[in-house]
């Protein structure tokens, strides 16, 4: 749990207190639209006072976020809002921190700070909006998009490999990772909650739809007639189902997973059960999906927490290194520290 | 022979060995023995960017040079009177800054076929044979065969680990050779190798060897001594720059009640402040290590903005990486420090050499309109004071600032009359603790006489609001890309830092008339050569002043002024011309420059030179 009090005496706050009233300049049906929503229908339930909440973020469309949440708020440079983020944790343990960053932002110009904000584990939740394009430029590649991509800057093809943020967040040793997606409300609030009540940093990838420039990137897993079949809700202790009729899992053939067909003497204590616990698994799952084309057995893509441990924060070892240096060797007197260990006397 | 005792005023001595050879710490040594004295002193320690380079080679010579005196010190000395020279590389570096006549004291066994060879003398060319160095007066002693020697009854030592301790010897015989105690240095070592008593013996024993050797030989038929200087009186320490500026920094929070926050990332020559203020957890300062520059800064960035005094410390190429940054510190108004260590450049230049080359990069080095402060520290001692005036500054008109210091104050080190806690002048932090009364909602661009907005941190209900590096609306702080608006805005940033010139104190004369012939104007780390070559001219019966500029931008409300008084200006400089043309350009003044780039210090025997000329 975050270590973030709630206030008891607060008056319970709505969606809308988390509102400003500056007008939200996003493309109309950007996904961007149902993330804020999201956002601010969460807030109210963690119960911590919006004086109290910092929302950071770098630069991008994903990025004006938090001129419309009615916190403290900045809107950094590029690629920096989670080294900025790391020095106000630093500075102010008990504020809940949340940085706001796109494919771009936290993946490209930002990648080396991202790496360096998870090993270290400040208290923070990163909202990483992925729409495998830039958007606020006008429709160049991102580090997430496919290889072969066709874009302003890749008339022929991107030859890129792509990111895979989870897989990532993991080898950067991210103490919590997580998947969600614009057009699921409900997973994606409760996902959000999760990474709230994870103490450490929290890794959320959100899928967002970039309707002008990457349009239906990740319909399949979106749309009604495609998502049962293509997507897989990770919970945690239940196997890996999924499937129009839940007739589909994923079990282990030794160390590779393998999609099955349930019944015909398959049934679900055959399948992978989800611990978010387990590393080894989590690195499987979040690496096992990657290029379904590639890969020749066709999986779903899985969302939800992937992978949770604790870790000491950096913002707690910071502070208790003070506390025990004031306990062993006594608050600082500056006259003693001035004065240092010889001194000498002209007299006049 | 009879000895006897000759009272010197003045002596500049430079240790030199190979990088492995201790001869910082022997420079060191000497320098606290000397300053506890109440001599006056100025140090400049010069070594190589490598951390050993090939073993006698020219490259690996490391130096430290020590200036003392019985009357005021302001420079390490422009030419030595005493070398060490503990190889032939040494000697060769360092001969053409030797006084004629000077004594030359070398380490014969550093001076065979294979060292002569490193440090490139020709075949069969040895100095000490050649009659090359009968102009100075030569001191042969065989350091290496004399320590091997003092640690015959240290039989767990290899030779190996004997020849470590060839620096205590020489330390040892210098302080003989200035009638000097050897107690602080014992301290010294018992503090350092308490815990391993066969290094701390051995290196005692080789200390007092060095001592004896002095005594028992006839090397020498005269001891020198410098009298104490005649110094203002009260306590003193020695201090050098670096550690003056962490100093000042941990003073900054005592005074102001605000957490220090340093993020830095190791460069050098700045990398010892991270060091410095790492050690002082008890006073709750914050040290964070940052993945690079860029991070150092923005994290500093936060810091300030959560309530702290976010500090970052880096030098030329660290600042270059830090600007858009730097940027986004001056589109937030919130207090930030920059302290730019300078070192040669551009690109990695020469990481170990000093230079004054990044005072263009400060002032305008950044996209847009980006007015930002800028001061300079002069001396190490005073690295204090300016960063205490830097973050007043910062924290009183909410603006980052730049503080620029250089290698050779970094590490020089001065006497240092320290100030007590309280008499230092209060810094006040006046975070906004809720809305005004004509303030239905707040507005966090609002400013007060200064120009300065409110400092309203997360935490605080009702102030909940929204910064950053878009243009904004004045007051309200809403995104705007209004034509007016922006024009306003540009002003208003540039107004806010040129309004810092009233609470700034007027630029004084250091020494000199008012009105007079050759006025000097310097910033930063020469102030200690032009101090000595006005003082000489004063004497010598000459109208030159000197003016020293702490307060670069916005420049104190009277330098203009000052300036119409004397008939030339001159503007000595470890660059090609920076201040200088901003001078030229802002006050329309016929200003002439004086400029040297060879990674060393302005000496004040060319400037002498360069004045008369002009006299």
């Amino acid at each position: 749990m975050s270590e973030t009090a709630t206030t008891p005496s607060a008056p319970l706050l709505t969606a809308k207190d988390f509102a400003t009233d500056q007008e939200v300049r996003w493309c109309p049906g950007c996904g961007d639209y149902s993330i804020l929503a999201q956002v601010q229908k969460v807030m109210p339930s963690i119960g911590i006072p919006k004086e109290n909440i910092v929302i950071i973020s770098g630069i991008g469309c994903s990025s004006r976020f938090p001129y419309y949440m009615n916190t403290y708020g900045m809107h950094s440079i590029h690629g920096r809002a989670t080294a900025v983020a790391s020095g106000l944790k630093a500075a102010r343990p008990e504020l809940s921190v949340w940085i706001v960053t796109g494919d771009g932002d936290g993946l490209s110009i930002g990648g080396n700070h991202t790496i360096h904000l998870l090993r270290r584990n400040f208290d923070v939740n990163v909202l990483l909006f992925n729409n495998q394009i830039y958007g606020l430029t006008k429709g160049q590649y991102s580090p997430t998009s496919e290889e072969n991509k066709i874009t302003k800057s890749t008339p022929f093809g991107s030859i890129d490999h792509p990111f895979n943020p989870l897989a990532l967040a993991m080898g950067a040793d991210a103490t919590f990772v997580a998947r969600s997606m614009d057009r699921d409300p409900k997973h994606l609030q409760a996902m959000l909650t999760r990474s709230y009540q994870h103490k450490g940093s929290s890794f959320l990838e959100i899928y967002q739809n970039c309707n002008i420039f990457n349009d239906g990137a990740f319909e399949i897993f979106t749309e009604k007639s495609t998502k049962p079949e293509e997507t897989l809700f990770l919970e945690q202790g239940k196997p890996l189902i999924f499937g129009a009729t839940q007739n589909k899992g994923i079990k282990f053939d030794g160390m590779k997973p393998v999609v099955v067909e349930l019944g015909n003497g398959v049934s679900a204590d055959d399948l992978w059960i989800h611990d978010d616990r387990d590393f080894y698994k989590a690195q499987t799952l979040v690496r096992m999906f990657d290029d379904p084309a590639k890969s020749g057995d066709h999986f779903p893509r899985p969302f939800g927490v992937f992978y949770e441990t604790d870790r000491p924060c950096y913002e707690d070892g910071m502070s208790m290194q003070i506390e025990e240096a004031i306990a062993t060797k006594g608050k600082g007197n500056l006259d003693k520290l001035l004065r240092g260990k010889e001194v000498w006397e002209i007299l006049g | 022979m009879e000895r006897k005792e000759e009272l010197l005023q003045d002596v500049v001595i430079k240790f030199a060995g190979d990088s492995g050879d201790g001869m910082q710490l022997t420079g060191q040594q000497f320098t606290n023995n000397t300053a506890m004295l109440g001599i006056d002193l100025a140090t400049f320690p010069d070594f190589p960017a490598e951390i050993r380079a090939p073993i006698g080679t020219l490259p690996g010579v490391s130096g430290f040079q020590l200036h003392f005196s019985s009357d005021k010190v302001f420079t390490p000395g422009d030419i030595a009177d005493v070398l060490v020279a503990m190889n032939a590389a040494a000697l060769k570096v360092n001969l053409k800054a030797i006084k004629p006549g000077g004594k030359i004291i070398v380490n014969t066994e550093g001076f065979d076929a294979k060292n002569l060879r490193l440090a490139n003398y020709p075949e069969s060319v040895n100095p000490l044979e050649d009659g090359s160095l009968d102009s100075y007066e030569l001191i042969r002693i065989d350091v290496t065969k004399l320590t091997r020697e003092a640690l015959k009854d240290f039989p767990e030592l290899g030779n190996k680990e004997r020849d470590r301790a060839k620096n205590m010897f020489v330390l040892g015989y210098i302080y003989w050779m200035y009638n000097r105690s050897l107690s602080n240095t014992i301290d010294f070592l018992q503090e350092k190798f308490g815990k391993k008593p066969s290094i701390l013996d051995s290196n005692i024993k080789v200390l007092q060897a060095g001592y004896n050797y002095g005594d028992t030989t006839e090397t020498f038929t005269t001891r020198y001594k410098v009298e104490k200087a005649k110094m203002v009186p009260g306590t003193y320490r020695s201090i050098m720059g670096n550690q003056a500026l962490s100093l000042g920094l941990i003073a900054v929070g005592e005074k102001s009640g605000l957490e220090i926050f340093l993020g830095a990332y190791p460069i050098t020559p700045a990398s010892d402040i991270l060091h410095e203020l790492s050690k002082y957890k008890n006073f709750g300062i914050k040290t964070f290590q940052a993945e690079d520059e860029i991070a150092a800064i923005a994290s500093a960035i936060g810091a300030s903005y959560g309530g702290s005094l976010g500090v970052t410390a880096t030098s030329g190429p660290g600042m270059a990486l830090k600007t858009e940054a730097m940027g986004l510190a001056v589109m937030f108004e919130i207090p930030l420090l920059i302290i730019n260590i300078q070192r040669g450049g551009p690109s990695t230049g020469l990481p170990t050499k000093t230079e004054q080359s990044d005072l263009m990069q400060a002032y305008y080095g950044r996209n847009g309109e980006c007015p930002m402060p800028v001061l300079a520290s002069s001396t190490p001692s005073d690295c204090f004071d300016a960063v205490y005036e830097a973050a007043r500054i910062s924290i009183q008109h909410m603006t980052p600032v730049v503080l620029l210091s250089d290698g050779y104050i970094a590490n020089g080190a001065e006497p240092w009359k320290f100030p007590t806690q309280a008499d230092l002048p209060p810094i006040t932090v006046n975070f906004k603790k809720g809305l005004a009364e004509d303030e239905p909602k707040f507005q966090p661009y609002r400013r007060d006489e200064k120009l300065a907005r409110s400092w309203a941190i997360p935490g605080t209900p009702g102030l909940e609001h929204r910064i950053g590096g878009l243009e904004k609306q004045d007051v309200t702080g809403n995104i705007n890309y209004e034509p007016e608006n922006h024009q306003h805005m540009v002003n208003i940033r540039q107004a806010k830092v040129d309004k810092i010139a009233d609470h700034i104190p007027l630029q004084k004369i250091d020494s000199g008339p008012e009105k007079g012939k050759v006025l000097v104007i310097g910033w930063g780390s020469t102030y200690g050569a032009i101090k000595s070559a006005a003082l000489q001219l004063q004497a010598e019966g000459h109208a030159v002043s000197h003016a020293h500029i702490r307060y670069l931008r916005p420049f104190p409300r009277n330098l203009g002024d000052m300036m119409k008084n004397f008939d030339h200006v001159l503007v000595p400089e470890i660059n090609k011309g920076q201040l200088v043309k901003i001078l030229r350009d802002q006050y329309l003044v016929d200003a002439k420059p004086y400029n040297k780039v060879m990674g060393v210090p302005i000496t004040k025997g060319e400037l002498v030179d360069v004045i008369k000329k002009m006299l």
